[in-house]
């Protein structure tokens, strides 16, 4: 065992070499203000100590990968600092990002407005009071391209909250990158497309299960030919905990869709390694420190020892849980909203300290409304803080080998291992979706959680304890009601400018394409997608094929 | 015995939210009150067929989704085309102090905040409905 520590730790040494070949690290020598050297890892020092360490632990970038993906983590380059935000119309949205993006943030990620989400167009009666409220609304190719201007593709990773008409803004996606003359094999970013969690806790579901899960292998069918770089899926625990789970059920819940969507993949025809490398997480920070730090550590041993003993994924990519991290909107108060930026730092740092590959903190603001431009960017700063003055990010996993830490990393992974077999003895995520047992133990968790602030066992503070008398409207972003009719007139303006008679030929050859359950329907998306067919008209063609899920 | 209360929850327009939802609804039923939750999406046409239906003596309306000042005041309305105007109308979910007075102006009875106990909504609504403390 001895032997083995001594081999895995050279092993790491050399792929630690590599990587700084590559991405050289942030500084020379690394020292704290008191002039003390800070290595790139600590290890127990006690021969003894091994054995346990590399059953549990390893060494990072190596399986099980406890203490994270990469050999050296944030010594090269710290996570992704990617900030949620869309509203109103694209033109808004694209000054957005391009006052976040000069402010310092690395990444993209566009919210869509529901009518989006849901496949409406902004004309639908069902859209009329959403549009552009909570994202951006997306009709046409022709919106995209706005949203998108002046952005360079080939540069700027962008990630997509858009699950059950994923594969539409996606293939809209590709053909802004072509415009742009950025070829689709070069693209970077992540689509969400997870839908078991839409009908677990989101809701912005369209399609029944079995369909949705068909177009969801479609799409990782189709990216690992032609769109090898984008991570196809961002399997989501972050809404299951927004809708009230625990820490454990977050983690058990989004492991256990995880493996539905591979089951189905290889179901479908694929090898484990083809599509696995490209599966992306996404999981919620609170505040509970310890618990949260551990939680992601424990995520990652889980779902390596998954993918290494249950699927037989050989490729060291497939087994690395790569995850985004959102701060946790519903811990955010409307009471001394001020607040909030506190609670986010904390949730934020558990987050770095548990290895993330991005982050997005919530605004102080956001239990009121969406962020004003001041509340974002100091959503932004404490990262940058974290990052730079902070001194978490100089070695990795420092909180590897705290008893506490470690107990509850153990415990969280034993908890969540007892769910996956509960639920795999129901018949899977699927079936335990449609059964609503998730759904079930989420609502027990959040009414149990909302009894405990009204008894005060819980303390949230500036709440239930320690209130103030305020008021509670402050500057808050407002989305012009006028939007709504704008974007209608856009609308109906590019309906007249296309060529319908090409719309209506790619339209009916997807129509064609739904109807076999063995063809692709990527390719005729893109087809329709480029003659400006619109969000709400390619989903209504494929909800007459595939129908409407109601409810469980 | 008296008849217990009854009310409906319902989530308007295309918000995916309801844990807020859900948690109220549960809260009410155990202060021994009839519940029924329409689920999501549920238009205003629909949401006052439910209520005239199910002969509630309130509807209580949540949305997350910024939509509330198109959406809630469309439920009212439905209702009076609907000769229900007598089924009071109360909310709650993200809405800025601002939106409150506007809401309540269009005939929304009571709008709850994010933070407010779920007693005090059971509270309210025994009030609203029988004039007394629960």
């Amino acid at each position: 065992m001895g032997e083995n520590f001594n081999q895995s730790k050279e092993q790491w040494q050399q792929k630690m070499k590599k990587t700084q070949e590559r991405f050289p690290e942030r500084k020379e020598t690394f020292v704290n203000k008191s002039d003390l050297e800070i290595d790139p890892l600590y290890l127990p020092k006690h021969e003894s100590q091994h054995e346990d360490y590399m059953e549990k632990l390893g060494f990072p970038g190596q399986f099980p990968y406890t203490r994270g993906i990469q050999p050296g983590m944030y010594r090269s380059r710290f996570w992704t600092m990617r900030q949620y935000a869309g509203f109103g119309s694209a033109k808004e949205t694209n000054q957005r990002f391009r006052y976040l993006l000069d402010q310092g943030q690395t990444g993209l990620s566009v919210a869509f407005d529901l009518p989006t989400q849901i496949g409406y167009d902004s004309d639908d009666p069902m859209a009329e009071g959403e549009v552009g409220k909570v994202g951006v609304a997306i009709d046409s190719l022709e919106d995209m391209e706005t949203l998108l201007n002046g952005i360079p593709l080939d540069q700027v990773s962008t990630s997509m909250t858009i699950n059950a008409p994923a594969s539409v803004l996606l293939c809209m996606y590709i053909a802004v990158a072509e415009k742009q003359g950025v070829p689709k094999e070069k693209i970077t970013g992540t689509i969400q497309n997870d839908i078991l969690k839409e009908y677990i806790a989101r809701g912005t579901y369209i399609y029944p299960p079995k369909p949705s899960m068909r177009l969801i292998t479609n799409i990782f069918e189709y990216c690992a030919k032609e769109v090898p770089k984008f991570n196809t899926i961002s399997i989501s625990g972050y809404h299951i905990r927004e809708a009230g789970s625990t820490a454990v059920q977050e983690v058990a819940f989004t492991l256990a869709n995880g493996m539905a969507y591979v089951d189905a993949a290889i179901e479908s025809g694929l090898k484990v390694d083809e599509f696995a490398p490209r599966l992306a997480f996404f999981f919620n920070a609170h505040n509970n420190f310890f618990e949260e730090a551990a939680k992601f550590r424990a995520a990652r041993r889980i779902w390596a020892r998954l993918m290494k003993e249950k699927y037989g994924a050989e490729n060291e990519k497939s087994l690395r849980l790569r995850f985004h991290t959102q701060t946790g909107g519903s811990t955010l108060t409307a009471q001394q909203p001020d607040n909030n930026i506190v609670r986010v730092a904390l949730q934020a740092l558990s987050a770095v300290m548990g290895g993330t590959q991005s982050l997005h903190t919530n605004s102080r603001d956001e239990a009121l409304a969406l962020p004003t431009e001041e509340s974002a960017r100091i959503a932004l700063r404490t990262q940058q803080i974290i990052a730079h003055e902070s001194g978490v990010a100089d070695t990795v996993d420092p909180l590897a080998g705290s008893y506490y830490v470690e107990e509850m990393t153990d415990q969280v992974e034993k908890e969540v291992l007892k769910y996956i077999d509960r639920i795999e003895e129901m018949g899977g995520a699927v079936q335990a979706v449609e059964d609503g047992y998730m759904q079930r133990e989420i609502h027990q968790a959040a009414y149990e959680a909302q009894k405990k602030i009204e008894s005060k066992e819980d303390i949230i503070v500036g709440l239930n304890e320690f209130q103030v008398e305020e008021e509670l409207h402050a500057d808050l972003l407002k989305v012009d009601e006028q939007l709504e009719k704008g974007q209608v007139k856009q609308l109906h303006e590019i309906r007249d400018k296309r060529d319908q008679t090409v719309v209506d030929e790619k339209l009916s050859a997807l129509k064609q394409a739904a109807k076999d359950h063995k063809t692709n329907v990527m390719p005729f998306i893109l087809d329709a997608v480029k003659a400006y067919a619109t969000v709400g008209e390619i989903c209504n063609v494929l909800r007459d094929e595939f129908g409407e899920y109601t409810g469980a | 015995m008296e008849q217990k209360i009854r009310v409906l929850i319902a989530k308007p327009g295309l918000d995916g939210h309801d844990r807020g939802a859900l948690v109220i609804a549960q809260a009410l039923r155990d202060h021994g009150m009839e519940v029924i939750y329409t689920g999501l999406r549920q238009s205003a046409a629909q949401i006052a067929q439910a209520a005239i239906q199910e002969d509630v003596d309130v509807v209580g309306l949540s949305s997350l989704s910024g939509g509330h000042k198109a959406l809630f005041p469309k439920v009212v309305e439905e209702l009076k085309n609907k000769n229900a105007e007598d089924i009071p109308v109360i909310g709650g979910g993200v809405i800025p102090e601002d939106d409150v007075a506007y809401l309540e102006e269009q005939g929304v009875k009571k709008i709850f905040t994010s933070g407010t106990p779920t007693t005090e909504i059971a509270e309210y609504i025994s009030e609203l409905v029988r004039g007394e403390h629960v």
